[in-house]
């Protein structure tokens, strides 16, 4: 099976063809949003936990621009900034991908730097429209899966249908990555029992005991369920874990992706991937998209809004009642499971079929509204070490 | 009629897709939509909750996703409601909510 994509100098290939206009810290980021305003098909991102060289931050900064969906990159740094513009794009080197940059205080403040930078995006912007759309094979796509406001559907329709879903990309020869290793506390020994060797287990039960060790360490109870969980049917920790991974299907987990100060990795090839990261939702997307995902299913009981500044997010809720109040937002109504018309797996290849299409270009509701979330998400370095974890 | 989701062919409980009501025939169906049995409920189930679809002894596992998700603290009937009450945890046989 194939979708339309573009191509890249790298190999890999882009469900959209972005232009990344990049502030490494948000001293530059006003300056970088006014000239993303003047080039269609631009986007501004930065980051907001300072300019001192934290390498988890600058990780996932480069793994971002570095994804396929951005066609060109232009840098707009302040200048004194010490996670600049040079570390940005020696990040982004391997990739071949056009890069320029405008640093503010050496052009002379913000009207001198915007002229330049509306200069280079135009030209930029003229190359890329040039790009068109190819066939490529499935085993081009990255998948990230996450979820967000589950409810007592989550774990019996939205997430096992997705998961249907994962599994038939991962049989075309193409990744999944699912992170959020704090749901993950409970279902350790499902998910070492599908590690694909010993390695890998004892990757996955140590990045988990990582996460309660933190949690611990904040004073929070990490097998704690909450009342509204108990109340929806949930009867213990396992069961609300089991629910959560399912979205990423039951295919053998092949890796763990590192995702710390000591690097951002990528999937390796085709198959189930863990990644280690935080549970706030767009945070948790941006950290999957560093690491290369061209797309995102997202999965909500309550309601979600969330989309993504380089990558289409699909929505996809188990809850009829949510999927009519909220059909703008909603791409996938899952509730038809609930309601005895579909079942899991005729949602799950509805579910693959709108992934292949999203990837050749159908616009997703978030796109459609313009939804441009990013964030990004870095550790406590101090707590880290004192936990022993560095 | 009132269904209940069999996630896993190995599960021995489904999940209520609709409140049962005490002594309603529930048909259980798996996760390509077929009905495999149906089940008396032996009192209410709410909404997302679960019925035992076998006798369950205590110490015996609870299975859902084809995966213990606890364990019986008491011996559990065909059709009853498989819930706090009579289920620990595993990783957590204390309960502290």
């Amino acid at each position: 099976m194939e979708f339309y994509g573009y191509g890249r100098p790298d190999g890999s290939v882009g469900v959209r063809n972005h232009l990344l206009v990049l502030a490494p810290i948000d001293c530059s980021y006003e300056v970088a949003k006014r000239i993303a305003d003047q080039v269609e098909g631009a986007v501004a991102v930065t980051q907001h936990h300072g300019c001192g060289l934290d390498w988890m931050v600058a990780h996932n900064l480069i793994g971002v621009a570095s994804n396929p969906n951005v066609a060109a990159i232009l840098i707009v740094g302040l200048g004194c900034e010490t996670l600049n513009a040079d570390v940005i794009e020696e990040g982004v080197k391997p990739t071949g991908k056009p890069v320029e940059r405008v640093i503010i205080q050496e052009e002379g403040g913000t009207l001198k730097a915007m002229e330049k930078g509306v200069r280079l995006l135009r030209r930029l912007a003229e190359e890329a429209s040039e790009q068109r759309r190819e066939p490529f094979p499935l085993s081009k796509l990255i998948l990230a899966v996450e979820c967000g406001g589950s409810d007592a559907t989550s774990g019996i329709a939205a997430n096992p249908a997705v998961g249907v879903a994962a599994n038939l990309l991962i049989d075309e020869g193409g990744a999944v990555i699912i992170s959020e290793p704090q749901e993950m506390i409970g279902a350790e020994g499902h998910l070492t029992g599908r590690a694909v060797n010993r390695e890998v287990a004892e990757e996955i039960r140590a990045m988990i005991e990582r996460q309660v060790r933190r949690l611990e360490a904040m004073g929070i109870e990490s097998r704690y369920m909450s009342r509204g969980n108990i109340e929806g049917g949930l009867t213990t920790i396992e069961e609300k874990s089991l629910g959560a991974v399912r979205k990423g299907g039951t295919r053998p987990i092949v890796g763990v992706l590192r995702n710390d100060w000591n690097g951002l990795e990528r999937p390796r090839g085709g198959g189930l991937w863990l990644q280690d990261g935080t549970g706030w939702d767009i945070g948790s997307v941006t950290h999957m998209v560093a690491a290369g995902a061209q797309i995102v299913v997202f999965t909500t009981g309550r309601g979600s809004t969330v989309g993504h500044a380089i990558a289409p997010v699909i929505k996809v809720t188990g809850n009829p009642i949510t999927y009519r109040r909220m059909r703008d937002n909603i791409d996938i109504n899952a509730g038809t499971i609930i309601e005895g018309r579909e079942s899991i797996r005729e949602v799950g290849g509805r579910i693959f079929r709108f992934i292949v299409e999203v990837a050749s270009g159908r616009r997703t509701k978030a796109e459609l509204l313009g939804y441009r979330d990013f964030a990004i998400f870095k550790r406590d370095r101090a707590a880290e070490r004192l936990l022993g974890f560095i | 009629m009132v269904k209940a989701l069999r996630i896993d062919g190995g599960d021995n409980v489904a999940t209520l897709l609709a409140e049962a009501s005490k002594g309603e025939r529930v048909e259980i169906i798996s996760d390509e939509g077929v009905a495999i049995t149906h089940v008396e409920a032996l009192e209410a189930i709410p909404f997302g909750h679960k019925i035992a679809l076998t006798d369950i002894g205590e110490g015996e596992r609870i299975i859902k996703y084809g995966e213990a998700i606890g364990v019986a603290s008491r011996p559990i009937k065909r059709g009853e409601w498989v819930h706090t009450h009579n289920v620990e945890s595993l990783r957590l046989p204390e309960r502290r909510v």
